[in-house]
């Protein structure tokens, strides 16, 4: 259902884009998402750490700091209503000499300037007795940094945007912006037009500013390799572990954070590139393992089961902590109704909530915004099948045959799950949209039992020619057709 | 806890292990018996395999996997041994309590004995880490066979094969038969990871080229695979600057080595062996869990079907004779083996009267040699020669005379 012409355009569905859908969804507004790609979460958004950031490392005073710390407080509340994986578990950001806790000691001056939480100094005894594995003189204890799952937090706010009126069009790559009064943007496929434009377009919104006739900005993408451990079922470490930041100020340094899912992520590098290129490296793996061994030794026991990368959208060619640039949130100075949000590298998926908040407020400014009385702001936990009790299980499956029968080994999914995620609202049909709906695929033999199921069930099930199936982005087709016709 | 139901053994897993060892328990005595199997069909991987080569040392005939498969099922059936497809185990506990569900519901099961025999899974290139982008077109070989023989998927046109296990060769020669090409089979090590005979029949008789010390450095394409670089490796494997080329490939299969499927047995305490990946046994295939054995490929990787079905065999034996006795465990001896051996197995040595049948594998391959197996008094136990022996077979050794003491295996 196309309301074109529409009040607010927003360009990219990544965290920010859909966290300000939903947020506008709360209004009497008609609101579209164009995004370019197959599938939600498809960018930075699902390429980073998954870190609720609890706000102390960001300067006072910054867009970043405020927003942070503003998100930092709505995702739980948020995680309640809408049911996406958050985990409370804490950080430790270790040091082993005195320079470092001159370090420690400012980042926590910083946080508690910043409003940030629970922040406390900690030596030898009570990090060996909170983290046995961890061999650290001193660490910044965090009781309250928390953990998502990137993707399910941006699904959900799409899936609850959706249920409140919002118009999500993927496959639509904006390729041309021109305005006459108000806006109008041509996507691969449909124009569409409104009054106001939103561009989180994430690693390209210095492109679809440009577009619009803003050209003050510019990106420069600082990749960030990861590997991923198998679950860590004897818990070997059981907060994050980080080192203390380096000094250019890229990143945070490589880190070891346990997933919502019990997976240990082990990254990111940090490395200035002159494309969009997702590959992993050879050097980069190999480092990276090395750094998180020295942090915590007995990692080396847990099978790598996957790597992936992300990318940062810098504002700037960063060498030294100095080289600080805020993130950029307003109404363009030069495209009036043109809302820029660029720049949005860590903490954005923490302030993903405080960023929509910003921009809600920015169009309040200039519209009388009306309440949308039929805005329900929640959404049902779907089953889980693992997490449930044994009576739990039984019930369940009494209920519906489907979640008796198993399609991924790994990760224990059933085909009721992996039905559930089939059927999604947007009508995501990609094996990794799949995937990151229900989890079959991701575990330790990354989709080699699943695969097959998944397929047979798409084609026999739901018609999809096997030569149309996609892993994701268009030109992603897993096969060439049939052997025999 | 209430139970849905009590049984006296279960076994965990219906390909060759699985179903010859619930044959052998019932052979020995045990009538209540349940096997389990998450597919929906018995057979294991057997039913992908439609090409033959099995059962020449079990059945003393070429037969092709499903056939090789069937011939035990019909056995399975005959003795009226009870069994349910379609259920997967999720849970197992020291005390062997199972949980395991099934479209039917969810059910939890105590067992007095239960035997092991849930196969392994593929290594993938996450597993070897290979670097670049991440596009479609990489599977491993055991996927793409079910993909090609079970589901008539056109998976590739120009594919290119890295590791040289057997699945591998398998599929290049399917692959070649169905009117793909095949770019090549890659493989680090300077020898094949596949049996002799599937280089010849797989690769050499449909001039299928095999490059050694040779492996994937890097991964090309966006949205699909476009190629990859391979690279020389030297004999430390170690790669050669400047050996790199770019291969075209719309395809890539990985048959780089199997993980014996031991996440079940973890939950229940089952100490895991790394030279293996499977279970510490013992010569009568129990775990360090009294009760718990296993068998097949989720003990130890093996290259022929026949030899997973024989070494079930004997644990379905000993299983039955501890449901029957309810023995305390006997006194153990250690297997202990030499720089050249990659691994033995079992790691243990009951005391008993009986032949002990022990397996083991090289780590590189070695002409005119002599294994010898020694007791700690340095009696010859077993001295055999062997004009070759290589990393790509299992061999196994059966000592007749009772052992009393600690054992070695040396290759001299
Ligand atoms: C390595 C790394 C680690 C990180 N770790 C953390 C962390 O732990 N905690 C934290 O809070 N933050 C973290 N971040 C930051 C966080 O991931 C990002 O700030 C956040 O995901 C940005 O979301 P976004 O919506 O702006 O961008 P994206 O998710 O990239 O969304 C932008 C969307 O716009 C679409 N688009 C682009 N061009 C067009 C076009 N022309 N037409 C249509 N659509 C278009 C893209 O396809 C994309 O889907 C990390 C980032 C990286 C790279
Ligand atoms: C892809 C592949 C191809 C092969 N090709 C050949 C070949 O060409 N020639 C040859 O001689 N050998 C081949 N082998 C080796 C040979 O087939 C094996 O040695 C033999 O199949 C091992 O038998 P198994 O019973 O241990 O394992 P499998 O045949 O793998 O059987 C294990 C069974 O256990 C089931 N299972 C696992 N976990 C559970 C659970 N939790 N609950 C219920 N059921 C479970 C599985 O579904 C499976 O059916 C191949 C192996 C693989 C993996």
């Amino acid at each position: 259902m196309c309301k074109n012409p529409y009040d607010v355009i927003i360009i990219g569905a990544g965290v920010v884009g859909c966290a300000c859908g939903r947020e506008l969804s709360k209004y009497k507004l008609n609101v579209a998402v164009l995004e370019k790609n197959t599938d939600v979460s498809e960018g930075i958004s699902k390429g980073n750490s998954g870190v609720v950031h609890a706000g102390f490392y960001v300067p006072y005073g910054t867009l970043k700091a405020r927003t942070n710390v503003e998100g930092f407080f709505a995702i739980p509340k948020l995680a309640a209503e809408l049911n996406f994986p958050y985990k409370k578990i804490g950080k430790l950001v270790i040091s082993n000499d005195k320079y470092g806790l001159t370090e420690l000691k400012r980042l926590k001056e910083a946080g508690d300037k910043n409003g940030c939480i629970g922040l406390e100094i900690i030596t030898e005894k009570q990090i060996s007795h909170i983290e046995p594995k961890v061999k650290a003189k001193y660490a910044l204890f965090s009781k309250e940094t928390a953990i998502i799952s990137p993707y399910l937090f941006t699904i959900a706010l799409v899936e609850n945007a959706l249920k409140n009126g919002v118009d999500f069009f993927l496959n639509h790559e904006v390729i041309k912006i021109w305005k006459d009064k108000e806006f109008f943007v041509q996507t691969k496929k449909d124009t569409f037009h409104s009054k106001w434009l939103i561009n989180a377009a994430g690693l390209y919104s210095d492109k679809i500013s440009c577009l619009a006739g803003d050209k003050n900005h510019k990106i420069f993408p600082c990749r960030g390799e990861y590997l991923v451990t198998d679950k860590d079922n004897e818990k070997i470490i059981n907060r994050m572990i980080y080192p203390i930041p380096p000094k250019d100020g890229a990143s945070l340094g490589v880190h070891i954070t346990p997933t919502t899912d019990g997976n240990i992520l082990i990254g990111p590098s940090a490395e200035f590139i002159n494309n969009y290129g997702l590959e992993n490296t050879k050097q980069f793996l190999n480092e990276m393992k090395e750094d998180a061994f020295k942090m915590v030794p007995e990692l080396k026991r847990l099978p790598i089961i996957r790597t992936y990368s992300g990318i940062r959208p810098k504002l700037i060619y960063a060498k030294t902590k100095k080289d600080f640039r805020d993130f950029v949130i307003e109404e363009s100075k030069t495209v009036p109704k043109l809302i820029n949000i660029i720049g949005i590298e860590s903490p954005g998926l923490a302030a993903a909530p405080a960023i929509a908040n910003l921009v809600l407020n920015i169009i309040g400014n200039k519209e009388n915004l009306n309440k949308n009385e039929q805005f329900d702001a929640y959404d049902p936990k779907k089953p889980d099948f693992q997490s449930l009790s044994v009576e739990e299980k039984k019930e369940l499956i009494k209920k519906n045959p489907d979640f008796g029968e198993i399609i991924c080994r790994c990760e224990t999914i059933t085909k009721g799950e992996l039905l559930n995620a089939i059927n999604n609202p947007l009508g995501v049909k990609t094996l990794d949209g799949i995937k990151r709906r229900c989890r079959a695929g991701m575990g330790r033999c990354q989709g080699g039992f699943c695969t097959p199921r998944t397929i047979k069930i798409l084609r026999k099930e739901y018609g999809i020619k096997e030569k149309d199936i996609l892993k994701n982005e268009n030109n992603s087709n897993l096969f060439f057709g049939k052997i025999k016709e | 806890m209430k139970y849905d139901r009590f049984v006296d053994l279960v076994v965990i897993g219906g390909g060759p292990a699985g179903l010859s060892t619930a044959i052998s328990a019932k052979k020995n005595g045990i009538d209540d018996i349940l096997l389990l199997e998450r597919e929906l069909c018995l057979g294991g991987i057997l039913n992908q395999c439609i090409h033959d080569g099995f059962g020449l040392h079990l059945f003393k005939e070429n037969l092709t996997g499903p056939e090789y498969a069937q011939k035990q099922i019909d056995e399975l059936k005959t003795l009226n041994i009870s069994y349910l497809t379609d259920a997967m185990v999720i849970n197992l506990t020291k005390s062997k309590e199972l949980e395991f569900i099934h479209r039917t519901g969810h059910k939890l099961i105590k067992a007095k004995a239960v035997i092991l025999a849930m196969g392994c899974r593929e290594r993938t290139r996450f597993n070897i880490q290979i670097p670049g982008t991440r596009p479609s077109g990489i599977y491993t070989a055991g996927t793409a066979q079910n993909l090609v023989n079970l589901q008539n998927i056109k998976i590739g046109k120009n594919i290119l094969i890295l590791g040289s296990g057997d699945i591998g060769l398998i599929m290049a020669r399917r692959l070649t038969l169905e009117g793909m090409n095949i770019a090549g089979v890659y493989e680090i090590m300077s020898y094949t990871a596949g049996l002799e005979r599937n280089i010849q029949q797989c690769l050499n008789d449909y001039s299928i080229p095999l490059f050694l010390s040779s492996t994937v450095t890097e991964i090309f394409g966006k949205g699909r695979i476009e190629g990859v670089n391979i690279g020389k490796v030297d004999k430390d494997l170690k790669p050669i600057t400047h050996s790199e080329r770019f291969v075209k490939c719309d395809t890539l299969l990985l048959s780089v080595g199997l993980i014996p499927e031991n996440e079940l047995s973890k939950k229940a305490g089952v100490k895991i062996t790394d030279f293996t990946g499977g279970a510490v046994v013992d010569s009568e295939l129990q775990t360090n869990i009294e009760g718990i054995f296993s068998c097949g490929n989720v003990l130890q990787i093996h290259d022929l079907a026949d030899y997973a079905s024989l070494e079930a065999k004997r644990a379905g034996y000993f299983a039955a004779r501890y449901i029957k006795s309810k023995q305390k465990r006997y006194n153990r001896y250690k297997i202990n083996f030499c720089e050249k051996i990659k691994y033995a197995s079992p790691n243990y040595i009951v005391e008993n009267k009986e032949a002990i049948i022990v397996s083991f594998r090289i780590k590189k391959p070695a002409k005119n040699v002599v294994l010898i197996v020694k007791d700690r008094e340095n009696n010859i136990l077993v001295k055999k020669k062997f004009i070759r022996l290589l990393p790509s077979e299992l061999i196994q050794i059966k000592l007749e005379r009772e052992v009393k003491s600690d054992i070695y295996l040396e290759i001299e």
